[in-house]
């Protein structure tokens, strides 16, 4: 028998912010391993250390991935979550739901689960947090009838995720939800069976204000933009006028001070050639900003968090691409292919991508992946002058290898 | 048998109308209070969404609760956001009221919008991870509590992102966050010998240690850990059950501030640390609670208007901001991993 009280989780049912533990308190209600998860955490509370144990190998015919292993340290004490696996499920784009698919999600989980879950993981997956060994390929089983799949877990493509974009945003470059769905479906097989040095993820922001984090949360990060001038409707900037002051909360806070404000006319310019597509003007002035009209996005490698070598945030290595689902993402995708190709042979057992082009030299990335070098790659040329030449391209026919002149 | 690859469920099933019909046709927004966003499309429709706070780790009756209330005011739609709040899509204008006064007589925490303390993008803690230093929702808990005032309030300088991770791997955006809560360990790990002979691959686990502290002690058919060189962020665990690192008396956190991944106005920026350790005062973590206020207020007093943490601080000096905020500053804060030169001062301007 285990002690039931839990008194130092439940000062934190008190306050204004919902509240996990009354969570966790509902879902014990109905369900034994959330009641003993609520054991398991007091006693973590009580002793500030975690109680579970080194990860397992679990998971579903067919499958490399998709369920976290998870056993308490004292099964005894704890049957009930003596194995209390993890079950990640592909969410839909933008994490936009209807009632009757949210209600089946909860209707299998209850029939399997703990009745806890994660909305959302960090990487966009719905978590299913808490079942037996046993149960895995049932629900499994039942979540496939219903029109769900696994998502990713391991050294493989993780689940891509993206920002609510055409959905409901003004700003959106290109469209962030069919991207997401699209080349989420295409990567199936490397999402699903992982087969690669370490994982690698993508996400998909649909500007520069990047609401999904993805230039530090992803291995590969798009990011939309637009490659010719930003459109400015001078009778809402006249309206902004009236509001707000536009030379210092907009033109002085341009980045490239690429902005002028008339105070006299009233009108606002840009030098469009000058402007970096920060978005700052735009997000001040939505109704008069607009950005220009021939869009796509950036394609940029290499984000990570500090293991091992630092946190990395990803580089530009494609400044402009079209990002259209008419012609099925194409281009977007036969590059993924050619990078993941050129990572898997010279990746080091969980080495992410960025770090695998840290220790090569993006010489060699850019090589391999055949994608030619510019400007916008570098916030600044090296300083120093220890470049790599091709040996071959150059003239030695003036010297012999003893260094005698021929 | 479940199907094979059929991959995500279908994202236009699930979009409401207003949004089929408005798709990637909208004009502008506007918030019209603390927790309602207002999108108007070219052919003037306006969709509202009002967003809530959650805790991120809900039971499926929290889903149906929402269910409930999506089926009444939002003909069934509602969506999530990349921070882990809920957004309930009103399309009838009509709706809107009775929705927020719905959403008030029950309790729910309506904000997380613009000038915001928005949610805390967090972790799995010492609720199902087996590596952390500190808990993830608990930390949330207590620290949202405590600045609740700025989550249903539009009345910061600018946005405030934070973000908390339970260990040194930092999964989610604690590395870029305007305040990162970071889990942190100050102890090597105990090798178990035993375990690691019963079947680690002793090649990946020297691998695995970023500072090459891991080095393998044939004789013992096990590995010995040069304490020295050891910065205690467990990835040798995360490879070898045998390495245990958890310390309750020593574990903690570390806050980092100033990270942005937005490019408006600046570049992204990483958080940088700003305090090395507070203790894990369960279950309301009262040091950290007090610290992350008093550096937030200290940004409301002195920033510009607009001005995200990161700028700010970049604006008047880290030596500016350590003076004013009051923190003592030592070499744990000083960088000594692989990229440190960058952050060290080649220049000859600086405050006293
Ligand atoms: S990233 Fe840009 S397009 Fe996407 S939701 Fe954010 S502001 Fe809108
Ligand atoms: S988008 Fe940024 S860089 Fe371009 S004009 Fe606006 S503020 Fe300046």
């Amino acid at each position: 028998m285990t002690e039931k009280n839990t008194p130092l989780l439940d000062e934190l049912e008190k306050g204004k912010w919902p509240s996990f533990v009354t969570e966790i308190k509902r879902a014990a209600v109905k369900s034994e391993a959330a009641g003993e998860l609520l054991q398991v955490l007091e006693r973590s509370y009580k002793e500030r250390r975690g109680h579970w144990k080194h990860g397992g190998i679990v998971g579903v015919r067919g499958y490399g991935g998709g369920v976290i292993g998870r056993y308490v340290d004292e099964p005894q004490t704890y049957p009930n979550v003596a194995e209390f696996h993890t079950v990640r499920l592909l969410q839909p784009s933008g994490w936009f739901y209807n009632t009757k698919t949210l209600r089946t999600v909860c209707d299998i989980w209850e029939k399997y689960g703990s009745g806890l879950t994660n909305m959302h993981g960090s990487t966009g997956d719905i978590i299913l947090l808490g079942c037996k060994t046993e149960h895995i390929q049932p629900i499994f089983d039942e979540f496939s009838d219903a029109g769900f799949d696994l998502g990713g877990s391991g050294s493989c493509l993780r689940t891509p995720n993206c920002c609510v974009g055409p959905g409901r945003c003004e700003h959106a470059c290109y469209d962030t939800l069919e991207a997401c769905y699209n080349i989420t479906n295409e990567f199936m097989d490397e999402l699903h069976r992982p087969m690669w040095p370490y994982k690698s993820k993508i996400k998909f922001s649909g500007c520069a204000n990047d609401c999904t984090s993805s230039i530090a949360r992803s291995d590969c990060s798009v990011i939309g933009t637009w490659r010719d001038t930003l459109r400015i409707d001078q009778e809402a900037v006249k309206e902004y006028a009236a509001k707000i002051n536009i030379k210092a909360a907009v033109c002085d806070k341009c980045p490239t001070s690429c902005l002028t404000f008339n105070a006299e006319t009233q009108e606002l310019s840009v030098v469009g050639e000058d402007c970096t597509r920060c978005m700052h003007c735009i997000n001040v002035m939505p109704k008069a900003i607009q950005p220009g009209k021939e869009k796509g996005a950036t394609i940029l490698i290499g984000g990570k968090s500090t293991i091992v070598q630092s946190a990395f945030m990803s580089w530009v290595i494609v400044p402009f691409m079209k990002m259209e689902a008419e012609d099925d993402f194409a281009e977007f995708k036969d590059l993924m292919r050619r990078i993941w190709e050129w990572w898997d042979e010279h990746g080091k057992s969980r080495e992410r991508i960025g770090e695998t082009i840290y220790r090569l030299g993006m010489t060699k990335f850019l090589n391999g992946i055949e994608v030619a070098p510019v400007p916008q790659m570098v916030f600044r040329p090296r300083a120093n002058p220890y470049v790599f030449w091709n040996q071959d391209d150059l003239d030695r026919s003036g010297t012999a290898l003893d260094g005698s002149k021929l | 048998m479940a199907i094979l690859d059929q991959g995500p469920p279908h994202y236009k099933k699930m979009l409401p109308p207003i949004v089929q019909e408005n798709y990637g046709k909208w004009k502008y927004h506007e918030i019209p209070s603390p927790g309602v966003l207002k999108h108007v499309g070219e052919s003037g429709a306006a969709l509202y969404s009002v967003r809530v706070g959650t805790p991120r780790l809900v039971s499926i009756d929290f889903i149906r609760d929402v269910c409930v209330i999506a089926d009444e005011y939002c003909d069934g739609f509602l969506r999530w956001t990349t921070r882990n709040n809920v957004e309930f899509l009103v399309s009838d204008e009509a709706k809107l009221k009775p929705l927020l006064e719905k959403l008030e007589a029950e309790g729910y925490s309506v904000g997380g919008t613009g000038r915001s303390v928005s949610n805390i993008v967090h972790t799995q803690g010492w609720v199902h991870c087996h590596t952390p230093a500190t808990d993830a929702s608990g930390v949330v808990k207590a620290v949202m509590d405590d600045l609740y005032e700025y989550f249903n309030t539009m009345k910061l300088p600018a946005k405030l992102k934070m973000g908390l991770a339970c260990c040194l791997n930092m999964c989610g955006a604690a590395h870029c966050s305007d305040i990162a809560i970071v889990g942190v360990h100050r102890t090597p790990p105990r090798i178990n010998h035993e375990v690691i002979r019963k079947g680690t691959e002793i090649p990946s686990l020297v691998a695995s240690c970023p500072t090459g502290a891991i080095r393998p002690d044939p004789k013992n058919k096990s590995v010995i850990v040069n304490e020295d060189k050891c910065m205690y962020c467990g990835n040798c665990y995360t490879m070898s059950p045998a390495m245990e690192i958890y310390d309750p008396k020593n574990d903690g956190i570390a806050i980092l501030i100033g990270g942005k991944t937005s490019n408006a106005r600046t570049s992204p920026s990483f958080s940088r640390m700003v305090i090395p350790f507070l203790p894990n005062t369960a279950p309301r973590w009262p040091e950290t609670t007090e610290a992350i206020r008093k550096i937030i207020e200290l940004w409301i007093a002195n920033a510009n208007d607009g001005e995200r943490v990161g700028e700010w601080v970049e604006r008047i000096g880290w030596e500016r901001f350590f003076t004013l905020a009051e923190l003592p500053f030592s070499d744990m804060l000083i960088d000594d991993y692989i990229f440190s030169r960058e952050t060290f001062r080649t220049s000859a301007q600086f405050k006293y």
